[in-house]
């Protein structure tokens, strides 16, 4: 961690978004994680991506569990809503608060203990409903906070900074999410920013449950030879199947490339994701090979990273439940209370 | 591009801008972190070593170093280095007995120092405690030269010209003050080992229009009617006062014009405001003082009833750009101005004067009739003469003449040792790492946005009325700590090891200036425009650095560093570390010349 205060200074030549924002202003106190922790760089892809689009702050609701990953909300979006919850309750929380405000950005922020073992049903189900947002988890295979226990995601076989292998089997949250119905599911990595941005802007535009797995070397206690989520061997074992730009509503498609090269993907807000495939076969809109694909290359010790499924017509929370477009908690006691006679209708049609 | 050699002591010298932009290359963050300890003594020493009159250059450098220093490219002002040079001369002790000694052995070489000013009184300084015998001759009877002939003493008051030349002359320099050297072929004929020429430029240009002969009495040369002044010949002018020229030189005259009974005195120059020669704070002293300036006025004629003068007619121009740029002063077209005035002061440039070397002592003579002198070594034709300061290449400044000082020392002490002249001493150069521990730096780099202050100033209307009460009463401690915390210690050196980085990320994530990039190396054009911030200021370096493992390179952009050390605070792997880099230049001495090879 860092006693300093980061100066406010900036560069006289940074550049400034649509609202006239430079990407500092996205910043929020400073990191008071490890030096070199690979959640400080994931709040830099966030700061970046929510720079780029040129998000308003102010509509941004950003919420965390338990562990070093759901520190981290403090240190981006400064000027955003924030809720530090209980540990493994962000899903719950997330979704109580999309349900009563339809209109603000959400973004729930966990780690692998948080999300993956005291958090693993809220997690669940709350893919499985659909809530409109972008769960971002920093997944880094150890208990950074309680110095460096094996975490549910920890390969088997893998080893702990002291040289014990690991025998339980790991939880792969992508694979996960893909059979809870996600309908934007990524994995990417810190230690790459080309990547991790560009899928951090397409979740942020997804309408409906979007899941990014983050792997995030823990400097302190899982950054060693026999870890499988150091850096050395995320860089050595990454399986890239894509890469992305992100086109927002505002911006024309610039791209001419061969077909075949870039598969254009139109989101439901009207963005775009152009997809420069790596792997040519591999579909992105197809569930059911991607978990296949996953599970191959898992089983080869391989990472496979970038935009891993996207759902053509994505549906959320509220469109499952019909709700009203305008947020429920705009609406006024009249509308929400419509009277004796109102309820007598609706029991009247019950019985 | 290829990875940077920082081992080249160049390359972070060059980080170091206001010690890079100094002539004499004083080590600045250096000082001025003594002068926020409180260590004035230890901070004037760095000064004294260097640039030998920190309590003169305090008040009147130039200073080439506040243009240049980074705190103006990252906030509106510069840090105020002169005048924070002034506090450790004003608030240090006696320091005489940290000065050197006169040298308890002559070594039998004698050096003649013709003219008493900066850069004779340097050579004197760098030579006498190494056992040379050094006689300095000047026509005036106290040394300093054009420091006490030509500053006005409210700049300057005696006292510290005579505090810093005695240290200077106490080394065992002899000093004949009222002897002036009217022939070189004398001199060389007396059995000198090597002479130096440090006789500035002495002589202020004229204006030969119409009238000059005419009202010549109420004519005066800036430069000569300022030394007049200063020696206390003259103490009256006109009510009415004109100063022609737009130098510093021109400020001075207004200035003591305004003091000796001037109550309407102002500045004419040719060229526009922006353009003039004069540093902009001499330009704000003198409006400050009720001075105003006009601009665009060539004078045409100077106007006289009986003898004595009644005003300038000045005609008014323009100013008009030809294709190559070139500016050219044009007439405006419009009717002639006349000012009427009582006296003129002309300050419209100095020229140097030879009359005393005889063209065919063995000194060649060049262009605009200057002795032909060495750029790195300052000897002239002839191997016994050497030239520094105005003398030299024309007009500069005190700190030029000093550099030249320091320059002309090192390569008469080589002469005299039999060594190769041309061959110059490297800097001394010491890299020392200011880690302490976990967040611990051995320097405050806590950065704030923090605007300059203003050095308090005597009341206008007590300055105005006594030409030797200083007008600027300099930082008080409160003031000078406030000062030196802007700062950025640019010598505290960011220092990149590329085989311990992991790369991720953490510097580039911290960096307030986003100086720092992991990218795909390529050729230093490109690379300026892909960075995370664009590197547009092309006389800033691009530090690189190659051997990570992803092949990328690491580039810093040393432009708007701040040099705060938080890419070394959140480095995981002590890849970025903060070296603190002192670069001192070698002066005359055994360490200007290479050791002697031994037998082993």
């Amino acid at each position: 961690m860092t006693y300093l205060a980061k100066p406010k200074f900036h560069h006289p030549g940074l550049p400034k978004n649509e609202l006239g924002y430079t990407h500092r202003d996205y910043e929020g106190t400073v990191s008071t994680l490890c030096a070199g922790c690979g959640h400080d760089s994931i709040t830099g892809a966030i700061i970046q991506a929510c720079f780029e689009l040129a998000i308003e702050p102010h509509r941004v609701a950003k919420i965390s569990g338990i562990g070093c990953s759901s520190k981290t909300p403090t240190y981006f979006l400064g000027n955003s809503h924030g809720f530090n919850s209980v540990h493994g309750r962000m899903p719950s929380v997330l979704t109580g608060a999309n349900l009563a405000n339809r209109d603000l950005i959400y973004l729930g922020v966990s780690g692998d203990g948080d999300s993956a073992s005291i958090g693993l049903g809220q997690f669940a189900h709350c893919l499985r409903r659909g809530v409109n947002m972008t769960y971002i988890v920093e997944n880094n295979g150890v208990y950074g906070l309680t110095k460096g226990q094996f975490s549910a995601t920890a390969d088997r076989g893998s080893k702990s900074k002291r040289g014990v292998t690991n025998t339980d089997n790991s939880i792969d949250m992508v694979a996960m999410a893909l059979q809870l119905g996600a309908s934007f599911v990524a994995r990417s990595f810190s230690g790459d920013k080309e990547q991790l941005v560009p899928i951090i802007k397409a979740a942020i535009a997804h309408q409906g449950a979007a899941f990014i797995d983050v792997i995030s070397p823990c400097v302190a206690f899982n950054n060693h030879a026999g870890s499988t989520k150091s850096f050395d061997f995320v860089r050595e074992h990454n399986e890239a199947v894509n890469r992305l730009d992100f086109i927002s509503t505002r911006m024309p498609i610039g791209l001419q490339q061969e077909p075949g090269t870039v598969e254009i993907v139109e989101q439901h807000d009207g963005s775009r994701i152009a997809l420069r495939k790596l792997d040519a076969d591999y579909e992105v809109h197809d569930r059911a090979a991607a978990l296949g694909f996953l599970q191959h290359h898992a089983a080869k010790g391989q990472i496979v990273t970038g935009l891993l499924f996207v759902e053509k017509e994505a549906q959320d929370l509220h469109a499952h439940l019909d709700t009203v477009e305008e947020p429920l908690n705009k609406l006024g006691e009249k509308e929400l209370c419509p009277g004796s006679a109102v309820l007598g209708q609706i029991n009247a049609g019950l019985r | 591009m290829k990875s940077t050699d920082i081992s080249d002591p160049q390359y972070f010298h060059k980080v170091v801008d206001c010690q890079y932009a100094c002539p004499a290359h004083t080590p600045v963050p250096e000082y001025i972190r003594l002068i926020a300890h409180g260590r004035y003594d230890d901070a004037y020493m760095i000064n004294w070593q260097s640039n030998v009159f920190p309590g003169i250059l305090g008040r009147t450098c130039d200073r080439p170093c506040e243009p240049a220093c980074r705190r103006g490219r990252v906030e509106a002002e510069p840090v105020a280095i002169c005048r924070l040079k002034r506090v450790a001369a004003d608030f240090k002790d006696d320091i005489t007995a940290r000065l050197p000694k006169p040298a308890q052995r002559k070594n039998g070489k004698k050096v003649a120092l013709v003219g008493g000013g900066p850069a004779s009184l340097t050579v004197a300084r760098d030579l006498a405690p190494l056992g040379y015998e050094c006689v300095v001759f000047d026509g005036d009877h106290k040394a300093g030269g054009m420091i006490r002939s030509q500053i006005p003493k409210f700049r300057l008051p005696d006292s510290v010209i005579d505090e810093e030349t005695g240290y200077i002359l106490h080394l065992g320099v002899e000093f004949r003050g009222g002897t002036r050297i009217d022939s070189m072929k004398k001199l060389l004929a007396e059995n000198f080992d090597a002479i130096f020429v440090g006789t500035g430029a002495p002589r202020g240009r004229d204006l030969d229009i119409p009238g000059r002969k005419e009202a010549a009495a109420n004519i005066h040369i800036g430069i000569d009617w300022l030394s007049s002044v200063s020696f206390g010949h003259i103490s009256k002018i006109g009510k009415r006062v004109i100063v022609l020229g737009g130098g510093n030189t021109a400020m001075d005259c207004c200035r003591s014009a305004r003091r000796l009974g001037g109550d309407d005195v102002q500045v004419v120059v040719r060229s526009g405001f922006e353009e003039m020669k004069a540093s902009p704070w001499e330009k704000e002293d003198a409006q400050h003082e009720g001075i105003p300036i006009h601009n665009y006025l060539v004078p045409k004629e100077f106007t006289h009833e009986n003898g004595k003068l009644t005003g300038i007619t000045f005609e008014k121009v323009k100013a008009e750009f030809d294709a190559k740029g070139r500016r050219k002063l044009v007439s405006a077209g419009e009717p002639d101005q006349h000012f009427p005035c009582d006296d003129v002061l002309v300050a419209v440039g100095q020229e140097n004067a030879f009359p005393w070397i005889e063209r065919d002592c063995g000194i060649e003579f060049g262009d605009w009739d200057m002795p032909k002198v060495d750029a790195v070594t300052f000897r002239s034709t002839h191997p016994k003469v050497f030239f520094g300061g105005d003398a030299a290449f024309g007009p500069k400044n005190i700190i030029w003449a000093v550099a030249h000082g320091h320059e002309a020392a090192v390569s008469i002490d080589k002469m005299l040792n039999g060594e190769d002249i041309a061959d110059r001493p490297l800097p001394a150069v010491e890299v020392v790492s200011q880690k302490m521990g976990i967040h611990e730096w051995s320097y405050d780099n806590a950065i704030e946005p923090d605007h300059r202050y203003k050095v308090p100033l005597r009341d206008k209307a007590i300055a105005l009325k006594d030409i030797k009460a200083e007008v600027e009463l300099g930082f008080d401690v409160d003031l000078a700590l406030k000062e030196a915390g802007r700062c950025l210690n640019c010598d505290i050196q960011t220092v990149f090891a590329a085989q311990l980085c992991i790369e991720c990320d953490a510097c580039v994530d911290i960096c307030p200036m986003d100086c720092i990039t992991f990218t795909p190396n390529a050729d230093e054009k490109e690379l300026r425009q892909h960075l995370k911030a664009p590197a547009l200021n092309l006389t800033q370096d691009l530090y690189v650095q190659d051997g990570l493992k992803t092949g990328r390179v690491m580039v810093k952009d040393e432009d708007v560093c701040l040099h705060c050390g938080l890419c070394a605070e959140r480095c995981p792997t002590g890849a970025w570390d903060m070296q603190k880099y002192l670069l001192e230049m070698t002066h005359a001495g055994t360490s200007c010349r290479p050791p002697r090879r031994s037998a082993a």
